[in-house]
């Protein structure tokens, strides 16, 4: 017998931390959130790297590593753990400020003069590696490089591996940083917004393309619940093409493999990213569940391939606190206390991921 | 629950079919060759495990159209990934809940590299700028065989398509999927020439795993998938079984970005892993397909965790690196390909180009065709950023 089929354990998410283009290390959820629609790109906020790792080594290291370091270390303190059993990440372009200037010197250079560092730090496992060889973790490592479901596809691999009981514990992050080629390319062909659509409003958009972002997420997830928990985690879908017709029938199967009514769902967190080409996915789900409070966020975000990440930390903090800030709220509905909040997510009608999350309180 | 795999396809240095690669496994076939199809300074001076088809061949085979946007990785993975699914027989891709977990490491680098500046002057070749990610190599083969349903891709430099076969396996074991196809495609590009020989690791001759006078790797391209099918698909479809997944482990070393640890820890904690899994015991195990890049470090890092686990009755094994060159993200998925043809044929490959055995230990390859009875095979692929992963496949 290969597989023990039962599923004992439930899987909370018991510590969490983000960087992001908001103040989210350092803040308390999202009291300081600003609304930038005037820069085609956002930039991450980012802490004071040297709490968390040593000057020398900041030095070498790309954005992405920093960040990625940094937050599953907040991530692992916030759940009072000092080892994990796991560590998966998911990260859309992977490590390419090291991609970008390896490739760069080799073309500029003719192949010759080369050095290693860079293309060391390009393979797209870098930062799960980078945290197993600071924490000595020699268990399970894994990373996902799939768009915009990079980061559920860890997610689920995690939720399967608590819940399956092979690990106790386990760092789930999604990571993405800002690549100067790879956005001048995205600007050619218009996945990133042209300067002449500003401002860039998130809802009722007008024009194609999104602002393009960067950040990382962590989350420390646990079979146990305790003081720390967030929420916990009850399911991770994904699927990577849908119709904007047959949307209902995915969210449809989804609800009742976790026998719920969509009246049961007292929240959705949305990712609409102001791309009017595709953002009537999200509003389909919109007058699916009209009944739900809605919730968006990439306005605060900006987009990137492990953008739902940040929609995660949004979620779980909201279920921990009960409290929703207005700055992400998409229409008026009120509900007394939020239990039960569903995630949707995809990227120019590809990659679509639903999670389903529960409260602990 | 077991996990069945019923359909292999594959393409490397060694043939595009599986039965030209299990010939030229047998007859001492080396792929090592100079490269025809990249201009690099490298070309003629080092040798590499190159597929002489040109993109636009493999185009014509998948019968694209002219204006594609199919990197060279998607082009290998595809063709790889359809042969599979005609090797298992199936008809309708989408008859059971069926998922695809693909893997690489360089993605579609061979057209960003091509066209990095050019691409700021032509909007003729701009379509190329998404197949750059990764996902969008997994995106495109999913297409090409009508899947809807769960596809992810995982990057875990050379133990990649290892880690693919993993997940896909938990996938159906979990009850999410009944069939999941996986695998791995990586192409050669100037960008991992440059960045290997960076590193000092690419021979400037022929690749000599477990050799005393090992000098380095020569890199490879290839693409290889599997279809794993759920109990039930078998029993319904009446599917003939290639060989069962019976184990896996993954473990990292957390010794160091690049280079493995001198007793290979790591190497050492997945293949425990895969044996408890397996629920079998070293003994068990008839043939090892190690991972021996023929990297002074691999080789003995890896020798050091076979010690380790089999103690003195280490059993055959042998690298096929010789014959494709180190593929790194598809290495996995080509030598499950050959781990499963070593088990149906009951014979152990050739490990070529060895005379000298290492200095460190007394462990010699096979390096004759040897045929045995064989029951369970243990694949190793071990990568970057300490990444170590083991498959068992089994006759039962």
């Amino acid at each position: 017998m290969a597989f023990k089929k039962v599923q004992m354990k439930k899987c909370f998410i018991n510590g969490i931390s983000a960087i992001s283009a908001q103040n989210t290390f350092e803040s308390d959820f999202l009291d300081s959130a600003v609304v930038n629609q005037t820069t085609t790109t956002l930039s991450a906020i980012e802490p004071d790297y040297k709490t968390f790792i040593p000057p020398a080594a900041i030095r070498r290291m790309a954005k992405g590593i920093k960040m990625g370091v940094a937050t599953s270390v907040q991530a692992l303190q916030k759940a009072e753990l000092e080892q994990i059993d796991a560590i998966i990440t998911g990260t859309g372009m992977g490590c390419s400020q090291d991609s970008e200037k390896f490739l760069k010197s080799i073309l500029d250079n003719n192949e010759q003069f080369l050095t290693p560092t860079s293309f060391i730090q390009s393979t797209h496992n870098t930062v799960a590696a980078q945290i197993a060889l600071r924490l000595s973790c020699k268990g399970y490592n894994f990373t996902y490089v799939n768009g915009a479901v990079s980061f559920e596809s860890a997610l689920l691999d995690g939720c399967m591996q608590i819940t399956s009981e092979e690990a106790k514990s386990i760092l789930v992050g999604g990571i993405d940083e800002y690549a100067e080629h790879t956005f001048s390319l995205y600007k050619l062909i218009g996945l990133i917004k042209n300067e002449q659509d500003k401002p860039f409003s998130v809802l009722n958009s007008k024009s194609k393309g999104t602002v393009f972002s960067e950040g990382a997420t962590f989350f420390a997830l646990e079979n146990i619940r305790k003081d720390s928990t967030y929420a916990e985690v009850v399911d991770v879908q994904i699927k990577n093409k849908i119709s904007k017709e047959k949307l209902p029938d995915f969210f449809d199967a989804f609800l009742k493999k976790n026998n719920l009514n969509t009246s049961e769902i007292d929240v959705v967190v949305l990712g609409n990213n102001g791309d009017m080409e595709f953002d009537c996915y999200f509003e389909k789900v919109s007058n699916y569940l009209p009944d739900s409070v809605q919730v968006y966020y990439k306005h605060l975000s900006g987009e990137y391939n492990t953008a739902s990440a940040f929609g995660l930390w949004v979620a779980a903090n909201m279920l921990k606190k009960q409290q929703i800030p207005e700055v992400i709220r998409l229409n008026s509905v009120e509900k007394q206390q939020y239990k039960t909040i569903l995630l949707y997510n995809q990227y120019r009608g590809l990659d679509h991921s639903l999670v389903l999350l529960r409260g602990v309180l | 629950m077991k996990i069945a795999v019923t359909g292999m396809g594959i393409i490397s240095a060694i043939g595009t079919t599986v039965e030209e690669n299990f010939n030229a496994l047998k007859n001492r076939d080396s792929g090592i060759s100079d490269l025809e199809n990249i201009d690099t300074v490298h070309k003629g001076v080092l040798k590499f495990g190159e597929i002489k088809l040109t993109n636009s061949e493999l185009a014509d085979i998948l019968h694209l159209p002219e204006n594609h946007n199919f990197s060279r990785t998607t082009l290998l993975g595809a063709y790889a990934a359809q042969k599979a699914v005609e090797n298992a027989g199936i008809k309708n891709i989408n008859d059971y809940p069926t998922g695809l977990v693909s893997s690489t490491s360089v993605g579609g680098m061979d057209k960003t590299e091509q066209y990095f500046y050019e691409y700021f002057d032509n909007p003729e070749i701009r379509r190329f700028i998404t197949s750059h990610d990764a996902g969008d190599v997994s995106h495109k083969i999913a297409d090409i065989l009508g899947i809807e349903g769960i596809v992810t891709t995982i990057s875990t430099a050379c133990s990649s398509a290892a880690n693919a076969v993993m997940f896909g396996a938990r996938l159906i074991a979990s009850g999410q999927l009944e069939r999941v196809i996986v695998g791995g495609s990586d192409a050669l590009s100037k960008f991992t020439i440059n960045g290997f020989n960076t590193l000092m690791i690419l021979t400037d001759t022929y690749n000599t795993p477990f050799d005393n006078n090992r000098k380095g790797l020569n890199l490879g391209e290839a693409a290889a998938y599997l279809v794993l099918e759920s109990d039930k698909i078998v029993k319904e479809q009446n599917r003939e079984i290639l060989a069962y997944l019976s184990g896996f482990g993954n473990a990292n070393d957390a010794y160091h970005q690049t280079a493995s640890s001198e007793d290979g820890e790591g190497a050492f904690l997945a293949m425990e892993k895969a044996l408890k899994m397996a629920d079998i015991s070293p003994e068990n195990i008839d043939y090892i397909n190690v991972h021996g890049t023929a990297t002074p470090n691999n080789d003995l890092s890896e020798g050091r965790a076979l010690l380790q686990i089999f103690g003195k009755n280490v059993p055959h094994f042998s690298s096929t690196k010789p014959y494709t060159g180190h593929t790194l993200a598809a290495a996995a998925a080509i030598e499950a390909v050959y781990s499963i043809l070593a088990l149906r044929h009951n014979v152990v490959y050739p490990n070529l180009n060895f005379k000298d055995k290492m200095e460190e230990f007394d462990l010699i390859p096979t390096t004759e065709l040897t045929e045995k009875e064989i029951h369970t095979v243990l694949s190793n692929s071990f990568g970057f950023g300490g990444n170590c992963s083991s498959l068992i496949f089994s006759k039962f």
